[in-house]
């Protein structure tokens, strides 16, 4: 047995074989030549056999595929046979080039023009690199990028996931994701939690596993183990039995003595709010609005806009339903809205500030979600993301005044927001926390990077401190003004608990994770989760503060969450 | 050279789906086909059955372009791509 420790993210404790995700291919080196005895004509048949060869293989998942997925891997089947970018590639050949680079600089030019042409463009830029790396797999003879293919499920194991990656993961054949590098708020993290799947990020080594091994993957405790002994399987197995208990929510979030904490899901659209209504959330606690607009190279029209919101709201009537306007931006770049250039984009123009630079998609945005509110019965609330100032949240008031929007709120995920929260609440109805951001901004981390893994988790003591301070504001304004938390910190039930002590209102999260949380919360009563959240702000580190709480709540252990 | 022209049909213009519906059939027409918008110069046509030129081509609903194409079946192959073109193929 060997062991690898990590950070858990998504709990679940399950024994499976490791396929290891493809390293990223590596750029041949500039200046590259064709080997000794290669003709320039045997190097440009290779390229062209290499880029049938890779059209087959994508024209085959293609026909597999349904839907979007199929309509972009027909293109990208075509884009690998492309006349363009082949004789771009054939031209260099000529000169010299070794086939691997002349493809790769090839590929560079074409992707650079569409990058500058913009809009759809610029979205499809990717594919033509995604296409080169395939080309140059093909011709080195190694395995192409992207999720191994299995007729058996698998443990997923890799250097760290990105978006593009987790979009074509398939949850029927991956059994738990486990990454050498990312941090516990990196796409790794918030895909497995949403497929519900265990997962460990940030285990240095892991990615040194062959293909084969058998490992135990514990995604609570943040370990994996190669090899794994009877004791482990028998851990294994007994998860299995209690994962089932912990899929049904009763649909009352509550503390041991009847102190009510409403749950809400975390959503992206009309399938995601059905899905969680049938899992019992409350309500919804965050309407990610940007993915009705990602993919999209403008701005969609106010009735498009209304129909999309209109799908979320009506599956939660009578409920209350918390929209998110759109937060474009770093990780979210929209190509109308957003400048890919800006040197430092978690620091630029992103969320409610695109309004300083674009003017008009957010009132066009507050016009269309009233509208979907006026033909639905949910309870509809708004609020703005990345709000810095009581200034920033007194306009996005008027603003939604103007629109017609009762209850106006703030996301709270700057420093600057937390730490005068009492004068912003006194513009708005409602503030929630975005612990994700509020993490990184507060630590300085970006969330992204795996050797900041330690640094970036909502149990610092400092994030913990914005939040009650947070609350603080609220009771300091008098109006007992709700503040929720929408952020990934909610999602982890240890978490959940401190948060209530703190005074949270309401907690929303991934609706996979409403029933574990609502199985610890209704344990604890509301003054023993307070002594938890006084003991987590007294820990002098993250490490402690989430070792003290999980110590004193062995709730955990056994339900092995 | 045989040519004619056509009037672009899909909603989304020549992108997406309609370019790699239009490219692939291009590719498979026999002749090589060349397509540019109406008033440019014949010799800076693309080639139409590249999907990454027909994107840099950037054809948007009812602009015409000229197809070209010289050789045997010239003009049932350029026929058959004016006829989808002038369809709507956003809508299939």
């Amino acid at each position: 047995m060997q062991n690898f420790p990590g950070v858990g993210v998504s709990p679940g404790r399950i024994i499976g074989t490791v396929r290891q995700m493809p390293k990223p291919i590596s750029e041949p080196p500039a200046g590259e030549q064709l080997a000794a005895g290669v003709t320039p004509e045997d190097a440009t048949a290779a390229l062209k056999a290499a880029s049938q060869a890779v059209h087959d293989e994508l024209k085959g998942r293609a026909a597999h595929a349904t839907g979007d997925g199929k309509a972009v891997l027909e293109a990208t089947a075509l884009m690998a046979k492309d006349t363009m970018l082949i004789k771009g590639a054939a031209k260099l050949v000529a000169r010299g080039l070794s086939s691997e680079r002349a493809i790769w600089e090839s590929g560079s030019s074409v992707s650079e023009m569409l990058h500058n042409l913009g809009g759809y463009m610029a979205e499809r830029a990717t594919d033509v690199l995604d296409v080169r790396a395939r080309i140059v797999a093909e011709l080195r003879g190694v395995a192409a990028p992207g999720i191994p293919t299995s007729t058996t499920p698998f443990v997923l194991v890799a250097e760290d996931l990105a978006p593009a990656d987790t979009a074509t993961l398939d949850p029927n054949k991956v059994l738990a994701l486990v990454t050498a590098g990312g941090g516990p708020q990196s796409h790794t993290a918030i895909i497995a939690r949403s497929l519900g799947l265990p997962a460990v990020v940030a285990a240095v080594g892991v990615d040194e596993l062959p293909d084969g091994t058998e490992v135990y993957v514990d995604g609570a405790a943040g370990t994996i183990t190669s090899e794994p002994d009877d004791s482990l399987r028998s851990a294994a197995d007994a998860w299995a039995a209690t994962a089932s208990l912990l899929a049904e929510f009763s649909g009352t979030g509550t503390t041991a003595d009847g102190h009510l904490v409403p749950l809400l899901a975390n959503v992206g659209g009309g399938k995601d709010a059905e899905a969680a209504a049938k899992l019992g959330a409350q309500g919804v606690g965050l309407f990610r609005t940007e993915f009705c607009f990602l993919e999209r190279d403008s701005e969609p029209s106010v009735e498009e806009q209304a129909a999309a919101y209109k799908s979320v709201f009506d599956a939660f009537p009578g409920k209350k339903v918390v929209l998110r306007t759109l937060d474009a931006g770093a990780d979210k770049p929209l190509p109308f809205l957003t400048d890919s250039t800006e040197p430092n984009p978690a620091l630029g123009v992103r969320g409610y500030r695109t309004d300083f630079t674009t003017p008009g998609v957010l009132d066009r945005q507050l016009e269309a979600i009233a509208l979907a509110e006026k033909q639905s019965e949910a309870d509809v609330w708004v609020m703005a993301p990345m709000i810095s100032t009581a200034e920033e949240a007194a306009r996005f008031a008027s603003m939604c005044a103007d629109a017609g929007i009762k209850t106006p709120g703030v996301m709270v995920e700057v420093p600057s927001a937390a730490l005068t929260a009492e004068a912003i609440l006194r513009e708005v109805g409602f503030a929630s926390l975005g612990t994700n951001d509020l993490t990184q901004y507060a630590m300085a981390a970006d969330r992204q990077l795996g050797p900041l893994a330690a640094l970036n988790t909502p149990w610092q003591p400092a994030v913990l401190r914005l939040v009650g301070l947070t609350v603080e504001g609220s009771r300091a304004e008098g109006h007992n003004k709700p503040v929720g938390v929408c952020g990934e910190a909610a999602a982890d039930p240890a978490l959940a608990v401190v948060l209530t002590g703190l005074g949270v209102t309401t907690l929303s999260m991934t609706a996979r994770s409403l029933a574990a949380v609502a199985a610890v919360l209704k344990t604890v009563t509301l003054a023993e989760a307070q002594q938890l959240a006084k003991l987590a702000l007294s820990a002098p580190s993250a490490t402690e503060a989430r070792a003290w709480v999980r110590e004193k709540l062995p709730v955990l252990n056994e339900l092995g969450l | 050279m045989p040519e004619r022209i056509a009037t672009i049909a899909s909603r989304s213009g020549l992108h997406a789906r309609p370019a790699a519906l239009f490219a692939e059939a291009a590719g498979n027409a026999g002749v090589d086909v060349t397509i540019s918008m109406q008033g440019e110069p014949a010799d800076e046509a693309l080639d139409a059955a590249s999907i990454l030129s027909l994107m840099t081509l950037g054809a948007a609903k009812g602009d015409v372009v000229v197809l070209r194409a010289d050789g045997d079946g010239a003009d049932q192959a350029l026929d058959a791509l004016v006829t989808l073109l002038e369809t709507d193929l956003d809508a299939e």
